[in-house]
């Protein structure tokens, strides 16, 4: 098989099963082309080369003795670095967590292990997943593999990276405003954000609780519906995971037909503040999906310009309770002098140099948020925009199968352009924003590269909560026509580093 | 004071509110930067919603039980590795009450 990096996670897996190749081999393929460019596009936070070759070692003689019969067996993965991987360090992106090994593993890293997916690493992230660019890591940014002076998004972008580059061929991610979609679009990957509660949050470290949902990340549909498959379902840990099964999104990947499917065009969602390529290559999509036999018509979502107002209400407010645990005691480092200074001096010390600029102003927003006298004003309030929000969507469906609108209102933007606007940064999210705050599911797949600066697009599907599987028909519609009229997928057009 | 309004002073206290010991220059900032964040997200506040019910979570939310049965919990040592100063099975912690008088 040639460069074994350069295949998806189901040619793999199945040449793996075949014992054309082995695991050890794929592993170690992904680990060199890691030690090749990672210092360039600094993806990963951290790779441990023998663990992973060890590992990759015990599949293949589990495989060899028939005990491993999972469609991913033998892969290799990247996983953000806010999953707790048991001995492993986990730093959510932050100082303040440097050199902590967690006690025990997230539901998904149980989950992958167990269907004989081989970790490589740790992924990049913006700080406690608070950014859209992975500017506001605490070890610094990572670099976009189509440009690396831009940024691959965030708060995913080590992950999205990782795959990008063909560092690893899959990837976990978290979204909580589009943390996993918005770094897709950017590098020309596909990233899925499945229906809130559809797959564990144990032992993925809290942003917002009532929006938070890990993903699969990777570079066609088909390896996004593997992995879905593989972390999705009830986990009687998590008290918000839904117990129904996982609709099955494989077979929906290969039912690429949108013929008499409605699929609506989310009016707001397409307009000022979009970039001219974004919405030039979003409006030749929507041709693709017209001649391929949907329906497509406007559907208007009135209150989804408030979104962003109530998503950075209610995401400081949730991010602001979950971060007080890191207070220097349990976990972490500890800034003590060793002056016999108080716990709370320690905590605020400790705090104040571990977390950094962003994580801080969230927090600080949060607080005051929620104190008293300004509590029904903005989280009340926001609350009441969610409630809205939703019933925009329930509406929209009772019309349309699926939604779409572009993913990102921009292309990739050059390293530190936005990191001292923090507005103009939030902004990055304001399609992706709406579908956390009802618990929909959603897509990014690419669908090509904006005439003025050549940069990867994404466009944006979106499913009522437990329709998961329509997001992949739809995907993998277009995903195949697109690939008809580029001779292969866009990805394959990314520079080779 | 104005909703969305926020100053020097305000920005102190939220800091020690949430422990964390700000530099003056970041009062500084922070107080810009939540001023100008404030202003643009009060916008919501012009939506009549007063007889909207609040959505505090995606998906109903219910109480999940299980059979009380004893299962083998973390391993201390994993804790112990985990902290930034243990003792005796328990985690060190600095003073929490003030000198004695």
């Amino acid at each position: 098989m040639s460069d074994l990096t350069r295949q998806s996670a189901a040619t793999l897996a199945s040449a793996i099963a075949r014992k054309e190749v082995s695991s050890e081999e794929v592993t170690r393929a992904h680990l060199d082309r890691i030690a090749q460019v990672d210092e360039r596009v600094h993806a990963f936070l951290h790779v441990d080369r023998e663990s992973s070759i060890a590992r990759a070692r015990e599949v293949d003689q589990q495989l060899a003795k028939g005990e491993l019969s999972s469609p991913l067996a033998g892969v290799p993965i990247a996983l953000k670095d806010l999953l707790a991987t048991k001995g492993v360090p986990t730093t959510c992106g932050s100082r303040i967590l440097e050199g902590w090994r967690p006690p025990y593993n997230a539901t998904i890293v149980d989950k992958l292990n167990a269907a004989g997916v081989v970790s490589l690493g740790k992924t990049n992230m913006d700080e406690f997943a608070m950014g859209s660019s992975t500017e506001h890591s605490g070890y610094g940014p990572t670099q976009n593999p189509w440009d690396l002076e831009r940024i691959p998004g965030g708060s995913g972008g080590g992950s999205a990276a990782a795959v990008a580059s063909f560092e690893s061929p899959m990837a976990i991610g978290t979204d909580t405003g589009g943390s996993i979609r918005q770094p897709a679009a950017l590098t020309g990957t596909v990233g899925v954000k499945p229906t809130y509660g559809g797959v564990s949050r144990y032992g993925i470290v809290a942003l917002a609780s009532s929006l938070d949902q890990a993903g699969p990340c990777a570079r066609d549909v088909m390896d996004t519906a593997l992995l879905h498959t593989v972390i999705g379902g009830h986990d009687p840990r998590d008290s918000t995971s839904i117990n129904k099964p996982v609709p099955d999104v494989v077979a929906a990947a290969l039912n690429a037909d949108v013929r008499g499917m409605k699929i609506g065009v989310i009016k707001q969602l397409k307009g000022e503040g979009f970039q001219a390529g974004v919405l030039e290559r979003f409006n030749q999509s929507i041709e693709i999906l017209i001649e391929l036999g949907a329906e497509v018509i406007e559907v208007s979502c009135p209150h989804f310009e408030y979104a962003l107002g109530a998503y950075y209400l209610i995401l400081p407010s949730e991010a602001s309770s979950n971060l007080a645990r890191f207070d220097g005691m349990r976990f972490g480092i500890r800034e003590d002098d060793g002056k016999n200074r108080s716990v709370e001096e320690v905590m605020s010390a400790t705090r104040e140099k571990g977390f950094g600029a962003e994580v801080k102003r969230r927090i600080m927003l949060g607080t005051y948020a929620l104190s008293s006298g300004y509590y029904d004003a903005y989280y009340g309030q926001a609350q009441r925009i969610r409630t809205l929000i939703t019933r925009d969507f329930a509406d929209a469906f009772s019309h349309v199968d699926v939604l779409v609108s572009p993913t990102a209102p921009t292309t990739a933007f050059k390293i530190g352009e936005k990191l001292d606007d923090p507005l103009a940064m939030y902004l990055n999210d304001i399609a992706t924003i709406p579908v956390n705050l009802a618990g929909n599911c959603a897509m990014s797949l690419p669908i090509g590269r904006a005439p003025e600066d050549g940069l990867p697009v994404g466009l944006q599907i979106i499913a009522p909560p437990m329709a998961d599987h329509l997001l992949y028909q739809v995907g993998s519609a277009l995903e195949s026509a697109l690939a008809d009229r580029w001779g292969g997928l866009l990805i394959s057009e990314a520079p080779t580093l | 004071m104005t909703q969305g309004g926020i100053d020097a002073e305000q920005v102190k206290h939220l800091g020690k509110l949430a422990r964390l010991e700000l530099s003056p220059e970041e009062v500084a900032d922070y107080t810009l930067q939540l001023e100008q964040i404030l202003g643009a997200i009060t916008s919501i506040s012009a939506v009549a919603a007063d007889h909207i019910p609040p959505t505090s979570h995606p998906i109903p939310m219910e109480n999940v039980y299980r059979e009380d049965i004893a299962v083998r919990g973390l391993e201390i040592n994993d804790f112990a590795r985990a902290a930034p100063s243990f003792e005796d099975d328990r985690f060190r912690v600095p003073r929490i009450l003030g000198e004695p008088g």
